[in-house]
């Protein structure tokens, strides 16, 4: 009981510097958790995100672009390809199913991405297909669109809405097509890069007028899921080893991981910075409880002339500390949801990538076990010297 | 036996120059349990320093300092804390009462560290002093004579057998001296505790049946 209550007494009457110190506490800790779970969740987020599919086949280039541009809609399409190298690959026996898509309009930066109805029927998680939640699939052939949920709340476009597509992948107002095309559903939220794209039937990407006329004949790539996933092996040696026209890219999540792994350095150079700014912060309980020792030591001499041993002000002191960087870390989850939070709204909105801020992650636990274990080792100094505090100096002087 | 038994207890200091100076030369004191001692003394007469020794504060050079039957110069600090905190209450000239804690926490807290706090008791100490309606008020709250007040409240809070009181009123104007010292001395009594209280005011000392020159006692008293 008396040491909570000298370390509540000391915290209080010492009432600014403990706020500001639990402040950068709070700063540095929340930094320390969101750099984690940024990291660890974008990094799974994507390597784990196929959208439904096993390959990708497009036009011959870096399997990582294709992957960006046919998957995560990110990057621009290597080239096209025939249609019979669609109807090639969809007569695979060891293809469950091949979806072209043609890609190169857009609708105020949101990719208009035209397929077949297929669509609908793939799974893009188990026993989840790409559903239309409002309204109704597009019908093959016509001007018809069905937003993907982010899409269409973002460009508060409803069932029954029309629109102009825009040329290109960006957004420029000049490059405005002739074409209306009418809303005719919006797809339940997948939390996958389809989210964020406004679908339309191929016909509409092939045909749209200002197009090259031959493109009415090639696809931007085809998204290939296997009825065995390790079939993708002899389609990669046939297509990437014995060809020299198109890429094969599979397994998805491993062309994912060969982008993280060669970004590898920044998340390196990110938990470093996080760390110092740590340490910054746990160097500020140091400096501020250390400052305040002078002033302190009459408090201090007192107690002692009270019965309370060395070892009990040096404990009191650790606490303090301690108790300083607990309040820190309350505040820190208030910093990693604000950051987190920030950093999901921009990764979703540029990817459609799913981050969740209330997910468990062990470094929810360890970061404020570290900040609370460091803040208490940088007390152990001003704790010393409150532990070797002169009672009779102190207490009154000597007659 | 005596409460208190001091013999040939010496503390001395080094100076700045490197000398030494001997602060405390007593050859002999004793206080008998629940007796009250006035000592009187001049500034210089080493009378604070003599307390802090008896209370543990400070360690002696050279002597024995023997309290309720235990010889305190060989102890090692944390134990001389420890008789401090079960056997010894301690009344300051300044009170020393902690500006952060209200007068039932200071109160509170002079029992802390030995028999351990009871709300109880230091409600009725406090009210024994006449603070029970200033319970939760902070020391800059009451007045000097009413700060005062809590410091003898404290000072009998662990249910000392010695209370040292060094010039404890000091601090007072002359009206509310005489009551303190009055208060002191009767809870004291009530409590059984022995009083050793160091003063250079004559009206004080006047008021002890005891009364020893600590100039005398004290061979290194300038």
């Amino acid at each position: 009981m008396t040491l909570p209550l000298i370390v509540a007494k000391s915290l209080r009457q010492h009432l600014l510097s403990t706020v500001v110190t639990a402040a950068s506490i709070a700063l540095a800790g929340g930094l320390l958790m969101a750099v984690w779970v940024v990291k660890t969740q974008s990094n799974d987020a994507f390597t784990k995100q196929n959208a439904g599919f096993d390959a990708v086949l497009g036009a011959r280039s870096a399997k990582l672009q294709l992957v960006l541009n046919a998957i995560f809609h990110l990057e621009a399409s290597p080239g096209n390809l025939p249609w019979t190298d669609y109807e090639d690959i969809a007569k695979n026996a060891a293809v469950a199913l091949a979806l072209p898509i043609a890609v190169g309009d857009n609708y105020r930066g949101y990719r208009l991405v035209g397929t077949t109805t297929n669509l609908f029927s793939v799974e893009h998680a188990p026993g989840r297909k790409y559903r239309v939640a409002e309204g109704e699939e597009f019908a093959a052939g016509y001007m018809e669109a069905v937003l993907g949920s982010f899409a269409a709340r973002q460009l508060k476009l409803k069932v029954g809405d029309k629109f102009h597509p825009y040329h290109g992948l960006n957004f420029d107002e000049k490059q405005k097509h002739e074409e209306l095309y009418v809303v005719t559903g919006i797809l339940e939220p997948s939390n996958t890069p389809a989210d964020r794209v406004i679908w339309i039937p191929l016909e509409g990407i092939q045909n749209m007028k200002g197009h090259d006329a031959k493109s009415a004949a090639e696809i931007s790539a085809v998204l290939v899921k296997l009825k065995n996933p390790i079939a993708g092996r002899g389609l990669e040696l046939m297509y990437n080893k014995q060809g020299n026209r198109l890429t094969f890219a599979w397994p998805i999540a491993q062309v994912v991981a060969e982008l993280f792994g060669k970004i590898a350095w920044f998340d390196k150079v990110l938990e470093l910075v996080a760390w110092l700014v740590a340490a910054v912060a746990t160097g500020s309980v140091l400096a501020s409880i250390y400052n305040s020792m002078n002033e302190r030591r009459r408090d201090i001499a007192i107690l002692r002339a009270l019965g309370a041993r060395a070892h009990t002000i040096f404990l009191a002191v650790v606490l303090e500390c301690a108790a300083i960087a607990v309040l820190g870390m309350i505040a820190a989850f208030a910093v990693y949801l604000g950051i987190t939070g920030v950093a999901a709204h921009i990764i979703r909105t540029e990817t459609g990538v799913v981050l969740n801020a209330f997910a468990w992650h062990p470094i929810l636990a360890w970061a404020p076990a570290a900040m609370i274990g460091l803040s208490a080792l940088a007390g152990v100094i001003p704790a010393v010297k409150a532990y070797r505090t002169n009672v009779a100096e102190n207490l009154v002087p000597v007659s | 036996m005596p409460l208190l038994e001091i013999c040939q207890l010496k503390k001395s200091y080094v100076t700045p120059d490197g000398g030494t100076l001997v602060v405390v030369d007593v050859p002999e004191f004793k206080l008998e349990a629940q007796t009250q001692v006035a000592l009187s003394g001049e500034s210089g007469s080493g009378k604070t320093t003599f307390l802090n020794l008896i209370a543990g504060i400070l360690a002696p050079d050279t002597g024995s300092i023997r309290l309720n039957g235990l010889e305190l110069a060989g102890l090692r600090e944390s134990a001389r804390d420890r008789v401090r905190a079960t056997t010894i209450g301690y009344i300051f000239q300044t009170f020393n009462l902690l500006q952060g804690y209200t007068a039932l926490e200071n109160v509170l807290l002079g029992m802390s560290f030995g028999p351990g706090a009871d709300r109880e008791f230091a409600k009725t100490l406090l009210k024994r002093v006449g603070l029970d309606a200033k319970l939760n008020h902070l020391p800059r709250q009451l007045s000097t004579g009413q700060q005062q007040r809590v410091a003898v409240a404290r000072a009998l809070a662990n249910r000392p057998k010695l209370v040292l009181a060094d010039e404890p009123t000091g601090n007072l104007d002359h009206t509310n001296a005489g009551e303190s010292l009055k208060l002191i001395r009767e809870a004291c009594r009530e409590n059984g505790a022995a009083l050793l209280l160091v003063s250079h005011d004559r009206e004080v000392l006047a008021q002890f049946e005891s009364v020893q020159e600590l100039g005398k006692l004290n061979r290194a008293a300038k």
